[in-house]
């Protein structure tokens, strides 16, 4: 056989295809526990648009005798009979089913865009895809618009000049290859396009009687919704209010800090939005979301002054999502709060409630949402 | 690569002729390093996709970057065998490997247990392995790589779990008891049949379906190939490929001291007798020999484990020089390691070699046990005992379909990893389709039954 002879197996790696696969199983079985996974970093600023999460390499299991706890072995080398070779560590002990220690563990970072997880999860939970709601207004832009023989190197476009020297050659007494004049460029122009601007308030309860567990929940919560609304807007800006008894707002990295003490008065918060609003936004021309987390707890004093704020914020709002994070008890919405989306929803307002117990609901409280949103919609 | 060695491969099958090496004829062929690598990872040049071959890809190319492990050559039995050397190899290294595989072309040919799994699996196990891929790779496209994967899953998983003391191609179990023995034609007999033909006649009738495993059955794949109770066609035939391939394993795991040993041997012997070779050539090459047939522990050192070629060359080079060749290569044709070490390795070789027994605990402590041959054989032996897998066998059928398998925790000595088993259980329940239950036991040694989940 000749040296010469290109191979199959020089172009075609076997290993590699099964390493792929293998990645490909990871990074499934990350998928499964990916709200879990995300609640756990600070990843919904734009700046992260990826998520990096370390992983073992999987197993394949076979069966196996369990570690024993004394072995006998054969060895080689400069030893006498009562010699010892290593000592006991303390760590040694206790380390009880640590598996990889045999095979020298490896781990692998694995990096996720977060929009790939966006488009896997939306996908794969068959959630809806919204329609924006258009605005008034307009804004220009640059868009594509028909071809030119000239233009920037940069805007070539590869296929059409193909097909213009297929179609010179199939003319008789054509020339083989390409001439300038088979080139062609991609042209832009202005034009006006209608806006389709979202803002998203965040408004989460930081009451004391909320735990560190029922913040992140909620914040894992609020983090797939944006990227959920980032799929239909192309430009979303978020607010974030938190409120205990006054109601503030802050920037993304210090609102999911924030813990306060004392009760819930949520009407601060609503006015609050409401104040935010009227300030900056005007709803006929952005479609405004509002999502509420909370345990529900609102001081009953402050009744009828919710349902006033809430109101005034739904009639401006395409939306209004409350989530209830309560882990450890299951009341079902049965809460202050829960009540007031409840009186919300049948006066004919778009708006939600789920309770969210734990990180497996997460996902079925997105899904709620875009499903009941996508309805009202249409 | 030059191709320079290859003038040297006729003179050397030449040298080994006549030295009294028997052989097939060996095709020689130089592959790129990633190839070689791939081979080592697989344990056949072609095979079947699954992404655990995957994983140790990764781990070996982990090792390969921090230096360790380097292959020099592969080489497969049969007839013609198949022999690839690294691209990379040097003049010197590719005269000693072709020298190598030619001692190993000779003990694959002659050894007893080889030639029962070759004349099973056949002489052309690369060209078979090759197929089982196809084949494979045919059902994914037909099925889906999910339901295949699932079906490796599981066949690979009780890779070693074979009888290799059965015949690869063996019968399903008598599906009836044997007849009970003819009644003997005496007056009784005669009388009572007398009273009612028809109760006499009827008592003959009667055949007794045969239990299924009629003992338990330690060759899980065949078992599961033959006996679940929904497994497709396609599916059966995966569990078979695996089976055959793991028949042809079997031999090169069992024989791997004599293989090694005796392949080391005759390559450092036939390079001595090799007067053609150039005396740098030869210089190099005795170089890379002493490089791989040694201890793994440099001179004043100590390692917890034995190099098989340096323990194997260095009992045929005890064996060929106290006993003769004649001598030798009866032994090297009717020993697996098991007899090999039990018979030949003698205290003096031993302590020679500097071999040592050790206690490691599970604290990390690790001592020098006092020597004692029988018990240094047999730390030698133990991890290749059944295939190097603990000792499980499907125990029985339950009416709904339950299968119950047996772990044999008296051989083994201990109970098995649970977590372990139980997600081989999940894979086995996946093709077997009914439950799986498995009873071993607790580190206290009280019995314990785990089920699929």
């Amino acid at each position: 056989m000749s040296e010469n002879d290109s191979k199959w197996y020089e172009l075609f790696s076997r290993g590699a295809r099964d390493w792929l696969r293998h990645d490909e199983k990871v990074r499934d079985a990350v998928r499964a526990n990916l709200p879990e996974i995300v609640a756990g970093a600070d990843v919904i600023n734009d700046s992260a648009r990826t998520v990096r999460v370390p992983v073992r390499m999987l197993e394949h299991y076979h069966f196996r005798l369990r570690r024993p706890q004394e072995q006998e072995g054969a060895g080689q080398g400069a030893a006498k009979p009562g010699d010892v070779l290593a000592k006991p560590t303390r760590e040694g002990k206790g380390e009880k089913g640590a598996g990889g220690r045999d095979e020298g563990e490896v781990q692998l970072l694995l990096e996720f865009k977060v929009d790939d997880i966006v488009d896997w999860l939306w996908e794969e939970m068959q959630l809806p895809n919204l329609k924006a709601r258009v605005g008034p207004s307009e804004e220009t832009d640059w868009v594509r618009e028909g071809w030119d023989k000239r233009g920037a190197r940069s805007r070539l476009d590869r296929r059409r000049s193909l097909k213009e020297m297929v179609k010179r050659r199939s003319a008789p007494g054509a020339t083989p290859t390409f001439t300038d004049e088979d080139l062609r460029y991609r042209q832009l122009a202005r034009r006006k396009q209608p806006a389709i601007h979202a803002v998203v308030f965040f408004m989460l309860d930081v009451s004391g009687s909320m735990s560190d567990r029922d913040r992140k929940l909620a914040k894992s919560f609020f983090f797939w919704v944006v990227q959920g609304l980032r799929r239909e807007y192309r430009s979303l800006e978020t607010v974030f209010v938190a409120h205990t008894t006054e109601a503030w707002e802050f920037s993304e990295p210090e609102f999911f800090q924030v813990s306060g003490t004392g009760g819930t008065v949520a009407s601060t918060g609503l006015n609050k939005v409401r104040e935010i609003i009227d300030e900056r936004y005007n709803p006929g021309r952005a479609n405004i979301y509002l999502f509420y987390a909370s345990d529900g707890d609102n001081s009953a004093s402050d009744g009828d002054e919710a349902r006033e704020a809430l109101k005034a914020v739904a009639d401006a709002a395409c939306y209004t999502g409350y989530v209830e994070v309560s882990s450890g008890s299951s009341r079902e919405l049965a809460t202050e709060t829960g009540r007031l989306f409840a009186e919300l929803d049948e006066a004919g307002f778009a708006a939600g409630s789920y309770a969210l117990n734990d990180y497996d609901d997460v996902w079925g409280a997105v899904r709620h949402f875009f499903t009941a949103e996508a309805q009202k919609n249409e | 690569m030059s191709d320079d060695w290859r003038s040297y491969t006729a003179r050397i099958e030449e040298l080994a002729a006549r030295s009294g090496l028997i052989f097939h004829p060996v095709d020689f062929e130089a592959v790129p390093d990633t190839f070689m690598m791939e081979i080592a990872v697989y344990g056949l040049p072609v095979r079947m996709p699954h992404w655990s071959f995957g994983v140790r890809y990764i781990y070996q190319l982990i090792q390969r970057h921090m230096g360790h492990s380097r292959l020099f050559e592969v080489v497969f039995p049969g007839n013609p065998g198949h022999a690839y050397l690294a691209a990379s190899n040097g003049l010197a290294e590719n005269i000693l490997v072709t020298a190598h595989v030619l001692g190993h072309a000779d003990f694959s040919r002659n050894n007893l247990l080889f030639r029962r799994c070759q004349e099973q699996v056949s002489e052309h196990i690369v060209e078979h392995a090759a197929a089982h891929a196809r084949q494979i790779s045919q059902a994914i496209e037909t099925y889906g790589a999910e339901r295949v994967e699932q079906v490796l899953d599981a066949a690979l998983a009780l890779e070693q779990h074979i009888d290799v003391d059965q015949s690869l191609r063996r019968e399903k179990y008598p599906e009836y008891l044997a007849d009970p023995k003819p009644l003997v034609d005496d007056d009784f007999r005669k009388r009572f049949a007398a009273l009612d033909p028809t109760a006499a006649a009827a008592a003959q009738e009667v055949r007794k379906r045969a239990p299924v495993p009629p003992h338990p059955e330690r060759d899980l794949l065949w078992f599961i190939a033959h006996y679940a109770p929904e497994l497709e066609s396609w599916e059966r035939d995966i569990f078979l490929a695996v089976r055959e391939e793991s028949f042809y394993f079997y031999p090169v795991f069992a024989t791997q001291i004599m293989n090694e040993g005796w392949a080391s041997y005759w390559h450092a012997r036939l390079l001595r007798e090799a007067d053609f070779v150039p005396q740098q050539a030869y210089v190099d090459a005795i170089k890379c020999h002493s490089d791989v047939v040694r201890p793994i522990a440099a001179d004043q050192q100590v390692a917890l484990s034995i190099n098989p070629y340096h323990l194997g060359f260095s009992m045929w080079e005890k064996i060929i020089e106290s006993q003769g060749l004649p001598a030798a290569r009866r032994i090297m044709e009717q020993d697996d390691d098991f007899g090999f070490v039990r018979n030949h390795l003698t205290r003096e070789l031993a302590d020679e070699l500097k071999m040592f027994r050790y206690n490691a605990r599970a604290d990390g402590q690790v001592k020098v046990m006092e020597m004692e041959l029988t018990a240094l054989q047999e730390s030698i032996l133990a991890p290749k005992y059944g295939f190097g897998a603990p000792t499980v066998a499907a125990k029985h059928i339950q009416v709904d379909g339950t299968l119950e398998l047996l772990h044999d925790h008296e051989t083994d000595g201990r109970g098995l990893d649970l977590d372990r088993s139980r997600k081989v259980l999940d894979y086995v329940q996946r093709v077997w389709r009914r439950p799986v239950e498995l009873h071993t036991v607790d580190q206290n040694g009280s019995a314990l039954h785990l089920t699929s989940s």
